[in-house]
C-alpha cells in the first residue's frame, strides 16, 4: 500500500515535470500542442545516445538534456509555431497533430522500433529499507530530483522578474504588451524551458515509461488530461492533477491490470464534467 | 431602398443556386462516369465513398456546427461494430435495414455523447471527444468475446442487399450501394443545411453569443446537429463492415479521426463537398506516398498536415494584406477574416 502511494508519487512527479510546459504554454497563448510529448521523447533519445555512445555519466547527462532539448523547442518555435499563435484551435490540432506523426516516424527511422533504456548509475539500482519499507532508490531519487525542479519552477514563476511578467502575460495578453512587456520573447523562451523539462522527464521517466516511437502518442492524453483537469491558471492545479493521475494510474497497475486504461479516460471526462474548465479553476 | 436591396440579393443568390444546380449535377456525373470507366477500381472507390461519407458527417459538425471533434472515429467505428453484430448475430440480415438501424442507435449515442462534449471551451471539447474515442477503442479491445478485441470480427455473413443483390468480389454490386447511400445521405445534408435549423446552426458558428440573444436554444441545436453528424458517421462505419464483412480495431483508431480531419482540410470546410473532394485527394495521395515509400507514409501525411496550415495562414495573411491596402477606411474585413 504504502510502496503503491510511493511509486505513484513518483510517477506523477515525472508526469508534473513533463507536462508543466504545456500547462504555461496553453495558458499563456492559448495554443494547443499536442506535440508536447515530442520533446519528451527527444529528451529520452538525447540522454540514451549521451549515455550509451558518448559515454556521459548519468547525473550530467541531465542538465545536458535540458539544454539539448530547450535548443531544439526554441528552434521549432521560431521556425513553425510562432505562425500559428492566434490561430483557431482546429488548425493547431492539425498541426501539431502533423508534427506528433512526422516525430513518430523519424524516431523509428533513427532509433527503431524498440524501446531504449539508460543505464543507471549503480548508487541508483535496488532499494533501501526505510520504517521497514522498501523503497526504490531510483524512485526516490525521481521524488527529489523532480520535487527540487517543482520547487524551482514555482520561485522562478512567484518571485523572479521573468516570472511576474509571465503571470501578467497569462492573466492578460493584450494588457501585458500594454504595458511593455514583449510577450512574444516571453513566450519562445517559456516554450524552450517547458520543452527542457519535458526532456528531462522523458529521460529521467525513461525507467517508468517506455522511450520508443510512439511515445508521443501515447501519453499525448496523460499530459492532456493533466493540463484538462489541473487547469491553466496556476502550476497548483497540474502538480495536483498529475500527483492523482501517477497514483491512480499506479494502483490501477497493481490491482487491476486486466481493466485497461480507459479508467483514465473516464476519470478525467467525469472531472470535466463537474469542473469543464479545470480542478481549481477561478470564477469567471 | 431596403426592398431594392432585397431584390438584388435575392436575384444574386437565384443565378448562384442556377448555376450550382449545373456544377452539381456535373459533379455526380463525373462520379458516375468514373465508376462506368474503371470497373476494375471498383474496390478503391468503396473505399473512398465510404470515407467521403465519413468526413461528410464530421463537415456537418465542424463546418457548419463549428465543433472540433479530435474523435470523431468513436462513432465510425461503433457503426461499424453494431452492423457486424447485427449480422452475425442474424438479429437484422438484410443490409439496408441494418445500416438504417446503425444509424438510428449511432445518432442516439451521439446524442448522449453529445451532453458530454458541449461544454466548457474548444480545449475542453477536444479532449472529451478524444478520451470519448479512446474509451470505446479501449472497451472494444477488452470484450474479446463480444467483439473479437485484437483479431477483429470474422464470419460476418452479408445477405443479399434487399434481398435480391448479392454482394460480389469485385465490388460492383457495393459500389453502386455506397454510391446511392452517400447520394441520399447528402441530399438530405444539404436539405438540412438550408434549412431553417442549419441556418441557425450556421448562426451559432458565427457568434454563439448572438445566436442565444435572438432566441436561438444554441445548446439544443449543436446536440440535434451532433447527433446527426453521428448517425452519418455510423452509417459510414455499416458500409465498411457490409462491404468488408469483416470489422477490426482500426475502425476505431486514432489516426481515423486524425485522417478525416486531414481530408477536410484539404478539401475545405462548410460547402458539404469539401469531404468528398478531400476524400478523394486524400486517397489517392495516400496510395502515391503509400507506393513511394510504404514505411514511411505517416510522415508524409504528418509533413502535408504541417505544410497546409502553415500555407493556409501565410495565404490568410497576404490575403489579408492586400485587403487592407484596397479598402483601408472600411476597416472590418480584418475582423471578418479572423
Amino acid at each position: 500500500m504504502l510502496t503503491i502511494l510511493f511509486d505513484g508519487v513518483a510517477y506523477g512527479m515525472v508526469l508534473f515535470i513533463l507536462s508543466c510546459g504545456l500547462a504555461v504554454t496553453l495558458g499563456l497563448m492559448n495554443f494547443i500542442n499536442l506535440a508536447h510529448g515530442a520533446f519528451a521523447m527527444a529528451g529520452g533519445y538525447f540522454a540514451f545516445l549521451l549515455a550509451t555512445r558518448y559515454g556521459v555519466s548519468f547525473f550530467a547527462t541531465i542538465p545536458l538534456v535540458f539544454i539539448l532539448t530547450a535548443g531544439l523547442g526554441l528552434i521549432i518555435e521560431r521556425t513553425l509555431y510562432s505562425h500559428l499563435y492566434g490561430s483557431s484551435h482546429l488548425e493547431q490540432v492539425l498541426f501539431t497533430v502533423g508534427l506528433v506523426l512526422m516525430s513518430i516516424v523519424i524516431a523509428d527511422y533513427f532509433m527503431g522500433a524498440q524501446p531504449v533504456s539508460i543505464p543507471l548509475p549503480e548508487i541508483l539500482r535496488g532499494q533501501i529499507e526505510i520504517g521497514g519499507v522498501g523503497l526504490g532508490r531510483y524512485r526516490l531519487f525521481l521524488i527529489l530530483v523532480c520535487g527540487l525542479l517543482t520547487l524551482g519552477v514555482q520561485l522562478v514563476i512567484s518571485n523572479s522578474r521573468f516570472g511576474r511578467q509571465l503571470r501578467a502575460a497569462v492573466d492578460n495578453a493584450s494588457v501585458a504588451r500594454g504595458v511593455g512587456i514583449r510577450v512574444n520573447r516571453l513566450f519562445a523562451l517559456t516554450f524552450a524551458f517547458g520543452c527542457g523539462l519535458a526532456g528531462i522527464g522523458g529521460a529521467l521517466g525513461a525507467e517508468i515509461m517506455n522511450i520508443e516511437p510512439t511515445f508521443p502518442f501515447k501519453y499525448m492524453i496523460y499530459f492532456l488530461v493533466i493540463v484538462a483537469v489541473g487547469g491553466t491558471t496556476s502550476l497548483t492545479g497540474p502538480f495536483l492533477a498529475a500527483m492523482l493521475l501517477g497514483i491512480a494510474d499506479v494502483a490501477r497497475k497493481y490491482y487491476a491490470p486486466s481493466i485497461g486504461t480507459f479508467t483514465i479516460y473516464v476519470l478525467m471526462i467525469a472531472t470535466l464534467l463537474v469542473r469543464p474548465n479545470g480542478l481549481l479553476a477561478r470564477r469567471s | 431602398m431596403i426592398s431594392f436591396l432585397r431584390h438584388g440579393i435575392a436575384t444574386a443568390s437565384e443565378s448562384a443556386k442556377r448555376h450550382r444546380w449545373f456544377y452539381e449535377a456535373l459533379f455526380w456525373a463525373a462520379i458516375v462516369l468514373a465508376a462506368l470507366l474503371f470497373p476494375s477500381q471498383h474496390l478503391l472507390m468503396i473505399e473512398i465513398s465510404i470515407i467521403a461519407l465519413f468526413a461528410l458527417s464530421l463537415d456537418l459538425l465542424l463546418g457548419y456546427a463549428g465543433v472540433v471533434s479530435l474523435g470523431h472515429a468513436a462513432f465510425f467505428g461503433f457503426g461499424a461494430y453494431l452492423a457486424g453484430l447485427l449480422a452475425l448475430h442474424g438479429i437484422v440480415r438484410e443490409p439496408v435495414l441494418a445500416m438504417l438501424l446503425t444509424g438510428l442507435i449511432s445518432g442516439l449515442i451521439g446524442l448522449a455523447a453529445s451532453t458530454l462534449v458541449l461544454r466548457g471551451s474548444d480545449l475542453t471539447k477536444i479532449m472529451v471527444t478524444l478520451g470519448l474515442a479512446l474509451v470505446f477503442y479501449e472497451i472494444a479491445n477488452r470484450l474479446t468475446w463480444l467483439t473479437g478485441g485484437a483479431d477483429g470480427m470474422t464470419g460476418i455473413e452479408i445477405a443479399p442487399l434487399l434481398g435480391l443483390f448479392e454482394f460480389d468480389f469485385f465490388g460492383h454490386i457495393g459500389l453502386a450501394y455506397c454510391l446511392v447511400v452517400l447520394f441520399l445521405l447528402f441530399i438530405v445534408a444539404r436539405c438540412v443545411v438550408d434549412s431553417p435549423f442549419g441556418w441557425s446552426i450556421k448562426a451559432i458558428r458565427d457568434n454563439p453569443t448572438r445566436a442565444s440573444a435572438i432566441g436561438v436554444p444554441t445548446h439544443r441545436r449543436l446536440m440535434a446537429m451532433f447527433a446527426l453528424s453521428a448517425a452519418y458517421a455510423g452509417i459510414a462505419g455499416a458500409l465498411l463492415t457490409q462491404t468488408t464483412s469483416f470489422v477490426s480495431l482500426s475502425v476505431l483508431h486514432f489516426e481515423r479521426s486524425a485522417d478525416v480531419l486531414l481530408m477536410l482540410l484539404l478539401g475545405g470546410t462548410g460547402y458539404l463537398y469539401g469531404g468528398l473532394v478531400g476524400a478523394v485527394i486524400f486517397k489517392l495521395l495516400h496510395s502515391w506516398i503509400a507506393s513511394l515509400t510504404p514505411e514511411y507514409w505517416q510522415f508524409w501525411i504528418g509533413a502535408f498536415l504541417v505544410a497546409i496550415v502553415l500555407l493556409r495562414r501565410a495565404s490568410i495573411r497576404s490575403a489579408l494584406a492586400s485587403i487592407g491596402e484596397r479598402f483601408r477606411p472600411a476597416g472590418h474585413a480584418q475582423g471578418r477574416a479572423r
